[in-house]
């Protein structure tokens, strides 16, 4: 796991895999993905980064405790079940709003916010549980 | 070929259920993960099996053109999956720790809830 | 009115959580604060009194469970009224006795918490008109009973006096209980003024009253579930006051004369009660003589004044209830005051033992005055309450048939052992040669004078006042209970040529004899008493020890702490759960050939999978057999991995591609952290189970195994119910705006399950770390380094 080639190469797979686990968080509605792919996706990168550099490296380079990380998600999902409180429909009723940026039409809808939500928890709970194993010392 | 994968759950279920019946902890751990693919395979083969058509609708249609997957089964499994995964790793370090202070890894030797030989509670008021 | 009646039952249970409070703020003056609660209430309730003996009932109804039809509802009529008074006016005297009394106790702003929720219970329990509420509020006066009997919970007598009590009134509070939802079932009705004749024309009449009976006879201490009550007197002297001579006690004869209407008036109900009652009467009035202390001394007589009364609601006769209720308020007045003047005296002398206290008069006038007022009226003399009690429970004998004169018989015995037991506690503390006490006996302080001297006043006004006494007391609380208008006919003229005056001169004779005669009765009491060898404390007891016992072999037989042996349980019912409904339900028939099938040769024949599937198959296999057969870590991981992949590969043959990268990711952290945490641990080399065990636990494998897959095949050869699936499919775009059905599901369809699921994720996520950090050396810092250290250390 120490070996030179590894440490270095690493940053660069994490790279790689957390912009690829957003790509295939987002395109989830549409095609194969989703936010529980993409959390795993991207807490597979967060134990790669924390078995080349240590559990230490991995926790500052994420910056935020990434427990709070999944707190965040299941709140954002909550809310965005709660959001249709203003349109007076039933809890998680979906609300889809379309940006025209230019040329393109942008999607946005609560089922994805709640997506999103579920990505970070996976994404944080399954790191935390990874990153705090790595940090552990033997008996 | 649904009957060849039914033998294969039932092969899932009956190793799931040895390991589990085991007294060394790890073994069982392993046990509960397989016991849960086994669970997962079964969800998925009593929805039927269809081969290689993902339950994707394709672009610009509205309905897809064509017998699909049945997807029920598979969003019950996604997050059995996701959960299993949880389970396992807070039944692994519960394992661990239980391995650090209690210095066992055998259930026979796990008694500090249940001693034997307990007294009975007092008889008075 | 709605409210305020709801506010009489809430009000106490307010007080009582800001007792504890106002305690701590007005220390010495707390009783005195806390008094307001109930007086307020008193006085309230007072305002009733003319709308109640004018117009009947008031009835008031708070909704509670809309949903499935059930209210809150209140009901004040003659006889709520009258027990709701005598609850809140004795509570005002006793919370402020207790602050007297319990002066400088650390805990006694609980007591009064308790005393205040005690209260607010008995108040809802006389005012409820829905059995549920009744129920509800009769179950909260045994737990606030029982806190109180339990107060000084560092002595065993006390703790054994409180469970017992809990004990005996909660079998009667589940009575109560089933038989509220029996008379539900029965009649579609919860609310008791509306009940009718229904219940007694039923065939469940005999099931129905004997529930209530159960009820009534544990919360009033009817013999032989009477023994709770002479051990709840370990409770401090107040509680004894209050709870164990005018309130919760009564609740028993409350409920038989709420019944009455709808469950009274048949020959069994006359019988069962009669003889009851007759028995505890009796029963009551030995055991009061039997003993010296005086404490004990009243709760026995406490006892022979339930039975009585139990006994007066039996007979039913119109003479019988007026009796009944002037019973009712008699006996509380002179028995909350004749218990504060025993806790006086054991307050200020020391000593409850009638045998070494005498001549208290000089020193304590006052409460002589008190207790001379109780027993006055306890011994039933003229110009008091008890004397008109008397004179009508022997008025409704007056027949000359040879049931009534065995009553009357019972009920003359009864009450002269009242009255002489009566003489002994007025005369043996205060009167004759003064004798020397633990402590030099004074005076008490004037809140715990307050209480017997008001209360003996209150009888002797309310005696004189025999017009109002009948028009506000007996007649609407007779009406409520017989269902008709009843009118008084009390009197304090005396008519020597009745029959009554000399009945009343008769029980007063007979008691004076036994006030004469007490230390012989009391010897030869005591020696029938040593005679028996047991009694129903000691069952008690025996009873109890027994289920500690039984329970003890029962945890140890099924709880034996053998992981394997619960597991085994476990999948040996799975295996039954998968078996023997496939071979009850004939599920095998479709899976065997058969005739009717025809074609079964296809069944048989080689399956159709291509050559890629088979190999995932034998990869599944093969990896399942290294994961059984590994004997170090290192292969039992990698077999884990292959087999989870291979599951993987399954679903991404079979049209799930969703599944299969979840599960592949799955799989490829399941290795991480099992090779993280497996390298600190020791797999044993091999399987190490005895022989047997290894019997045993294949032959559970294979069965649940072979289960699993028949199961399956069953429910394969089925039809599959698609109707949702097509829903999903069919609507997915149109509605939901996605093309991944799977993920439309789980986010948008079900998105309330995903929700749910991912809490648990992140609740295994806080066992994971919880577990972790139990460490006292953190393993990593709990939060980010702030980037100037990072720099630092770099």
């Amino acid at each position: 796991m120490n070996s030179l080639i590894f440490r270095t190469i690493a940053p660069l797979i994490v790279a790689v895999m957390l912009v690829f686990s957003i790509y295939v968080c987002l395109r989830g509605h549409n095609e194969p993905g989703g936010g529980f792919i993409g959390g795993l996706i991207a807490a597979s990168a967060m134990a790669i980064l924390g078995m080349s550099g240590g559990a230490g490296e991995a926790r500052r380079a994420l910056r935020i405790d990434p427990l709070a990380i999944a707190g965040f998600g299941v709140f954002i999902a909550g809310l965005s079940g709660l959001l249709s409180l203003f349109t007076g429909t039933p809890f998680m009723t979906s609300i889809w709003v379309y940006l025209e940026l230019g040329q393109t039409t942008v999607p946005l809808s609560t089922p994805m916010v709640f997506d999103i939500g579920v990505y970070f928890v996976v994404f944080g709970t399954i790191s935390a549980v990874a990153l705090a194993l790595e940090g552990e010392e033997g008996p | 070929m649904d009957y060849v994968l039914a033998i294969l759950v039932g092969c899932f279920v009956a190793l799931g259920v040895y390991l589990l019946l085991s007294r060394s902890v790890i073994r069982m751990l392993i046990g509960m993960t397989i016991l849960g693919n086994g669970v997962n395979l079964l969800i998925f083969t009593a929805g039927r099996l269809t081969r290689e058509i993902a339950p994707i609708v394709p672009a610009g249609l509205d309905q897809p053109d064509g017998p699909i997957a049945n997807p029920l089964p598979q969003a019950l499994i996604l997050t059995a999956i996701v959960i299993g995964f949880a389970m396992f790793s807070f039944l692994l370090v519960l394992a661990f720790r239980a391995y650090q202070s209690l210095d066992a890894d055998n259930t026979d030797t796990m008694r500090v809830a249940e001693p034997v030989n307990e007294p009975n509670p007092p008889l008075s008021y | 009115m709605d409210a305020s009646i709801a506010l009489v039952a809430i009000a106490p249970f307010v007080a009582a959580l800001l007792a504890p409070f106002i305690h701590r703020l007005a220390r010495p003056y707390a009783g005195w604060v806390l008094a307001l609660v109930p007086a307020g209430i008193f006085l309230f309730l007072l305002t009733l009194i003319a709308p109640v003996v004018a117009g009947g009932a008031i009835s008031a109804r708070i909704g509670w469970v809309p949903a499935f039809d059930l209210d809150l509802s209140f009901f004040v009529d003659g006889l709520s009224l009258t027990f709701a008074l005598t609850i809140s006016g004795i509570g005002t005297l006793i919370v402020l006795y207790s602050g007297a009394y319990l002066k400088g106790h650390p805990h006694l702003g609980r007591f009064l918490g308790f005393l205040l929720a005690f209260m607010g219970a008995m108040l809802g329990l006389v005012l409820a008109d829905n059995m549920l509420a009744l129920f509800m509020f009769w179950e909260l006066t045994s737990v606030t009973s029982f806190l109180l009997i339990g107060f000084d919970h560092t002595r065993q007598a006390a703790r054994r006096g409180a469970i017992q009590a809990l004990v005996l009134t909660n079998i009667g509070g589940m009575a109560l209980l089933v038989g509220a939802i029996l008379v539900h079932q029965l009649t579609g009705c919860w609310d008791m003024s509306a009940l009718g004749d229904d219940v007694r024309a039923n065939g469940f009449y005999g099931l129905t009253l004997a529930l209530f009976l159960v009820a009534a006879f544990t919360k009033s201490a009817q013999v032989p579930l009477h023994f709770w009550l002479p051990n709840a007197m370990e409770a401090p002297t107040p509680v004894s006051a209050f709870l164990h001579s005018a309130t919760m006690v009564q609740g028993g004869v409350y409920l038989l004369a709420r019944t009455t209407p709808w469950l009274g008036g048949t020959e069994a109900w006359t019988l069962i009660l009669v003889c009851f009652g007759g028995a505890t009467l009796l029963w009551g009035g030995l055991g009061a003589l039997r003993q010296t202390d005086l404490k004990q001394m009243l709760a026995q007589t406490t006892l022979a004044s339930l039975g009585l009364s139990v006994l007066l609601i039996g007979l039913g006769t119109e003479a019988a209830i007026a009796a009944m209720l002037l019973y009712f308020v008699a006996h509380a007045l002179y028995k909350a005051g004749l218990f504060m003047v025993v806790g006086a005296i054991d307050h200020e002398a020391g000593t409850r033992d009638i045998t070494i206290l005498g001549g208290l008069a000089d020193r304590m006038p006052v409460t002589f005055i008190g207790a001379a007022l109780a027993s006055l009226a306890m011994i039933g003399l003229p110009l008091t309450l008890g004397y008109f009690a008397k004179e009508e429970m022997y008025l409704g004998l007056m027949h000359w048939q040879w049931s009534d004169i065995a009553v009357l018989a019972v009920l003359l015995a009864g009450n002269a052992m009242l009255a002489g037991v009566a003489m002994l506690v007025l005369v043996k503390p205060f009167l004759g040669p003064v004798l020397p006490t633990p402590k030099l006996a004074h005076e008490a302080p004037i809140a715990m004078l307050a209480g017997p001297i008001v209360l003996g006043g209150a009888g002797i006004v309310a005696s004189v006042m025999t017009d109002w006494l009948g028009h506000t007391l007996v007649e609407p609380g007779a009406a409520a209970i017989l269902g008709e208008t009843v009118s008084s006919h009390l009197t304090l003229t005396i008519n020597p040529a009745s029959p009554l005056l000399w009945l009343s001169i008769a029980t007063w004779a007979l008691g004076y004899l036994v006030y004469r005669q007490a230390a012989v009765l009391r010897t030869l009491l005591r020696r029938f008493e040593a005679g028996l060898g047991w009694t129903a404390d000691t069952v008690f007891d025996a009873v109890m020890f027994g289920l500690i016992r039984f329970s003890g072999a029962v945890t140890r037989l099924l709880h034996h702490g053998r992981l394997e042996i619960y597991l085994a349980t476990v999948f040996a019912g799975l295996a039954l759960a998968l078996i023997a409904p496939l071979g009850l339900l004939n599920g095998y028939d479709v899976l065997l050939p058969n005739a009717d099938l025809g074609n079964w040769s296809a069944k048989l024949s080689w399956p159709q999978l291509q050559p890629y599937e088979w190999g995932v198959m034998a990869l599944a296999l093969i990896g399942l057999g290294a994961v059984l057969l590994a004997t170090n870590r290192l292969v039992a991981i990698l077999a884990l991995g292959i087999q989870g992949t291979s599951v993987a590969l399954i679903f991404l043959l079979f049209g799930a591609p969703d599944l299969a990268f979840t599960q592949f990711m799955v799989e490829v952290l399941s290795v991480v952290i099992l090779a993280l945490v497996m390298t600190r641990l020791r797999l044993d080399e091999l399987d190490q189970r005895p022989l047997e065990d290894l019997a045993r636990d294949g032959i559970l494998a294979l069965v649940c195994g072979a289960g699993v897959s028949l199961l399956l095949m069953v429910v394969l050869s089925g039809t599959l119910d698609t109707r949702l699936s097509d829903l999903f499919t069919a609507t997915s775009v149109p509605i939901a705006h996605g093309h991944n059905i799977v993920n439309v599901i789980l986010v948008d369809y079900r998105g309330f399950d995903t929700l749910g699921e991912i809490s648990v994720v992140m609740a295994a996520g806080i066992a994971v770390m919880a577990l972790l950090r139990r460490r006292n050396k953190p393993a990593v810092p709990a939060s980010p380094a702030p980037r100037r250290r990072r720099k630092a250390e770099s």
